[in-house]
């Protein structure tokens, strides 16, 4: 069986570590929040200028100079801190940030992403998404493995406008769990009860397959 | 030095049209909604608005929108204003999309009298086009330019009457750089105070970046997404 969205986001959160200061894009990547393992330390950056993002607010204490960089409301925890978008990019920029995830709409098998722009269709901006892929020290996308149309997300060369080149470090996807290597995509475990035949025919691109392929454990 | 208007009427007298604005806030949070008011019924056109997003519909830079009073924008994600899709598309409005670090740096470099710097965001994609590229440590680099105003408008939540301000919470973001790039700079606040109030300690922008400051009223602080606790 695929993963859903929330599975997607708990077998992410298996790859954060204690200590990290780790960056979630909008959908699926913020689902991350709910599954830190409770043994380690993990602060959660947001480009619009806070470390250390707490839970959603109560039902009638939101306060509206307190957003996430998705523009909804959050609150704060014992030792967060404000700061400027400058300075938030600059903590980006200068390789302060362990670990970003984020979305795409494709990526390629040398770590190329598209993920800001649709041609004709959806033009809203690249937001914070270009600094973040090009300078965090590791990048985990968190996608479905094909879109609506159950085309391959994951593909040779991306065709949509580029969000950023040879930055992807990882795909979790609702079938697998793929490393992006120097030799391309390399398939690490599987979904439950998802077979390998199924993951190379959904990926549009080679797949290194070495030995048996564990299920991921979610 | 008091730098003190009275109100948003009095703190844009002298803008033009065709002028170059800054204008601070992230999505709805942060934004000087006196001073916005203001423009849309002064009615400026061919106004050219550098600010991280445009609003929504109906608040915020939705509103000079609206009344196409806006020729050209410089922003980071557009994406929650249905009538700023319509314009783009349409070609009535000229967009150029930054990536927000490099938007952010180009403001605060700008206000630092840096004109031109590298950064890695960008490489590869459509934004590098026609940009001079560079190699450092193995990596490549955009050179990217220092952006000023002819007018940055900020909203802070408390200010003296020296031009001192302090922001609240993730109402900061862009507030804080803009605040030094502008040629005039213009703060509305929600709280002035006399000289002497607020703590040296926590001011985040020195007055002598600010030359007109006001005291706002009637802040309706819209939330975007009110998001709480199932």
């Amino acid at each position: 069986m695929s993963l859903d969205k929330n599975g997607i986001a708990k077998r992410i959160a298996q790859e954060l570590k204690d200590g990290y200061y780790v960056n979630l894009g909008i959908g699926i990547p913020t689902l991350v929040a709910n599954y830190v393992p409770n043994d380690i330390d993990v602060v959660l950056q947001s480009e619009n200028g806070l470390l250390g993002i707490g839970p959603f607010p109560k039902k009638g204490e939101a306060d509206p100079d307190l957003i996430n960089a998705g523009k909804q409301t959050v609150t704060t925890i014992p030792g967060s801190a404000f700061f400027d978008s400058s300075l938030s990019f600059a903590m980006i920029r200068g390789g302060h940030v362990d670990l970003t995830v984020l979305g795409a709409f494709e990526v390629s098998n040398k770590g190329d992403i598209s993920s800001w722009k649709i041609p004709g269709k959806m033009v809203k901006g690249m937001g914070g998404a270009m600094d973040l892929v090009a300078a965090a020290k590791n990048i985990i996308v968190a996608t479905t493995h094909t879109d609506r149309n159950g085309n391959p997300k994951l593909k040779t060369s991306c065709e949509l406008p580029l969000t950023g080149v040879s930055c992807v470090k990882k795909i979790v996807s609702d079938l697998a769990v793929i490393e992006v290597t120097e030799n391309g995509f390399k398939l690490l475990e599987r979904a439950p009860g998802v077979s390998v035949e199924e993951i190379i025919e959904k990926t549009g691109a080679p797949l290194i397959i070495e030995g048996d392929i564990p299920e991921m454990s979610v | 030095m008091n730098k003190v208007v009275k109100n948003a009427s009095e703190a844009i007298l002298g803008m033009q049209n065709g002028q170059t604005f800054m204008l601070g806030g992230f999505g709805l949070c942060g934004i000087p909604e006196n001073t916005i008011n203001a423009l849309v019924d002064l009615g400026l056109t061919d106004l050219t608005c550098i600010s991280n997003n445009a609003g929504v519909d109906d608040f915020g830079l939705g509103l000079l929108l609206k009344k196409h009073q806006i020729k050209k924008m410089i922003s980071s994600y557009v994406g929650e204003n249905k009538e700023f899709e319509r314009q783009m598309l349409s070609g009535e409005l000229d967009v150029d999309l930054v990536p927000q670090g490099t938007l952010a740096e180009r403001i605060r470099a700008g206000g630092a009298g840096i004109p031109a710097f590298y950064v890695p965001a960008g490489y590869g994609t459509e934004v590098g086009e026609g940009k001079e590229s560079r190699e450092f440590n193995g990596k490549m680099h955009l050179l990217e330019h220092g952006l000023t105003a002819d007018y940055a408008v900020v909203k802070a939540w408390k200010g003296d009457t020296s031009g001192n301000l302090i922001y609240r919470e993730t109402a900061n973001n862009f507030n804080q750089p803009m605040a030094m790039a502008g040629k005039i700079t213009i703060a509305e606040v929600e709280e002035l105070v006399p000289v002497g109030e607020l703590n040296p300690n926590e001011i985040h922008t020195p007055g002598i970046f600010v030359q007109r400051i006001f005291q706002g009223t009637d802040y309706e602080k819209r939330i975007e997404f009110e998001t709480v606790q199932e």
